[in-house]
């Protein structure tokens, strides 16, 4: 255990749930979601000293934002490593406020991609080594990983279809989910082939969206409107930004971060009640339970085939739909921070999981190349 | 000028491709501890010395992973393929089917001219 360990406490969470808002930016979006973080807590933007933001068509993001917010930070952190930003973000955060270099953190995104065009936009980052191939950017990359992973483990296209499946199961509970609705396994099989052995069914979606969280320290927390939700844990890596680069394709540096969170919170994957894996692909679902520890490695497609992931299974992971079927605005990470803490703070309805004390949240940035993992949990885990 | 002469040489990405263009396949290797890089960069990535040394390459290798990527204008193979020397880099397997590129299938290196020579494979006749 580290001694920042239930320090600071996630007390305002802001999400818009606008997937598709034609004539907004990813600012509006933003901003939107960081008022309805504040005002779900009771501060105001005056109160905000710590500002926390990526956004992927912006190269300056923080000094839009604050900008934006009318705020004047006196301590800001525009880390950028794709859809993990938001935990990196987290980390620096949790640090930031435990040493007194702000006391209200605001971390925040915004996005348009489904109205501006209904692509994935990435930053401007032209990698000479790999462009004479055409790997469709991003899932080529992803798609080299799981033939990977199949070729190293078996893992089959029918397992990684029960990723898909239960996600959309889990979104089927979740009124705010985008896609909602039956999907059988014939369907997912059968869809379109892009990158061979990912096809349009293992994708995420492509949607608007804005998220933000407020945080502070522990004892001022305790003030906050609603039941403040404690960091137990953090940990980041980063590994590569090529997919050739990558030390092995089938293992991703989850278990670095994952190792670190579990060490920062003195916890293992066996106390985990909830789990949140950034689910741009359902190979990286299945990647990541095995890389952070919750079954072995290799075993990740039996084990989903069994069932275990789908709202009646034993551990509930994705429980708003994922990335796969509730939301995936261009960096979907800060997402799985907001319903960790929806969860434990026992406000999701029909999906919420029974005893939710301590949640695991994890997002990827790039092609598996960063990983962040954060473990959040109620008062009683203190 | 200070500027410190290790450094002194032209960025390795220039070398690499005014190699191609000459029809050289060359990386670098590290003088202190025989590792070689792909991309091309400034230290060793084994053992962090600067001291590297550019080498021609077998163009030998292995496939890594593979993706046939599906087009309108036609499917094509991406793969990531392990050099005999080592390093790993994404390239094309050519000569056959995409998706009848196999992980472990035995390759060879050759330049491809278009649009910018850049390194493609073939699978070697006699598989082990």
């Amino acid at each position: 255990m580290t001694a920042l360990r239930g320090q600071v406490a996630v007390v305002g969470i802001g999400n818009t749930r606008r997937w598709n808002a034609p004539g907004r930016t990813p600012f509006d979006q933003a901003q939107e979601a960081a008022i309805l973080a504040l005002e779900d807590c009771g501060l105001g933007l005056k109160d905000v000293d710590g500002l926390f933001c990526a956004i992927s068509s912006s190269g300056l993001p923080v000094l839009n934002m604050a900008e934006k917010l009318g705020i004047r930070p006196r301590h800001a952190d525009g880390t950028m490593v794709g859809g993990a930003s938001f935990l990196f973000h987290l980390q620096a955060a949790v640090s930031a406020l435990a040493h007194g270099l702000c006391d209200v953190a605001l971390i925040v995104y915004g996005s348009n991609q489904l109205s501006a065009g209904g692509r994935l936009v990435s930053m401007p980052d032209p990698q000479p080594y790999e462009a004479p191939y055409r790997p469709r950017y991003p899932i080529s990359s992803y798609a080299l990983a799981a033939s990977r992973h199949m070729h190293t483990y078996g893992t089959t296209r029918e397992q990684l279809a029960e990723v898909a499946l239960s996600a959309r199961a889990w979104a089927n509970l979740n009124p705010d989910a985008f896609a909602r609705g039956p999907l059988t396994r014939d369907a997912v099989l059968g869809a379109r082939m892009i990158s061979d052995p990912l096809s349009k069914a293992d994708c995420c979606l492509v949607t608007d969206g804005g998220a933000a969280l407020v945080l502070t320290r522990a004892d001022r927390a305790m003030d906050m409107k609603a039941a403040p939700v404690y960091v137990l844990g953090t940990g980041t890596a980063v590994s590569h930004r090529q997919i050739a680069a990558m030390p092995d394709l089938a293992t991703t540096a989850a278990v670095e971060s994952g190792q670190r969170a579990y060490a920062a919170a003195g916890l293992g994957p066996r106390d985990i009640d909830h789990v949140m894996v950034y689910d741009a692909f359902t190979i990286t679902t299945l990647m990541f339970l095995e890389d952070l520890g919750f079954c072995a490695k290799g075993e990740g497609g039996p084990y989903i085939a069994s069932g275990a992931i789908a709202p009646d299974g034993s551990l509930p992971v994705n429980t708003n739909g994922g990335g796969l079927s509730c939301n995936h605005p261009g960096m979907y990470g800060l997402f799985t921070l907001v319903e960790a803490v929806a969860q434990l703070r026992g406000i999701c309805g029909a999906r919420q999981v029974a005893g939710c004390e301590v949640a695991l949240a994890h997002a990827n940035g790039g092609v598996l190349s960063s990983q962040a993992t954060a473990i959040l949990g109620s008062a009683a885990t203190l | 000028m200070s500027a410190d002469p290790r450094f002194d040489r032209p960025g390795p990405d220039d070398v690499f491709n005014a190699a191609l263009a000459e029809g050289r396949f060359r990386l670098q290797r590290c003088r202190v501890c025989g590792a070689m890089r792909c991309p091309p960069g400034l230290v060793c990535l084994a053992c962090g010395s600067p001291d590297l040394a550019w080498v021609a390459v077998s163009g030998a290798g292995e496939v890594y992973a593979t993706t046939t990527v599906r087009a309108r204008e036609g499917d094509y193979n991406v793969a990531i393929v392990a050099l005999a020397e080592g390093p790993r880099m994404m390239s094309r397997v050519e000569g056959l089917a995409p998706e009848a590129v196999a992980i472990g299938m035995k390759v060879m290196a050759r330049i491809a001219p278009e649009p910018e020579p850049h390194v493609v494979f073939k699978p070697v006749e006699h598989q082990p």
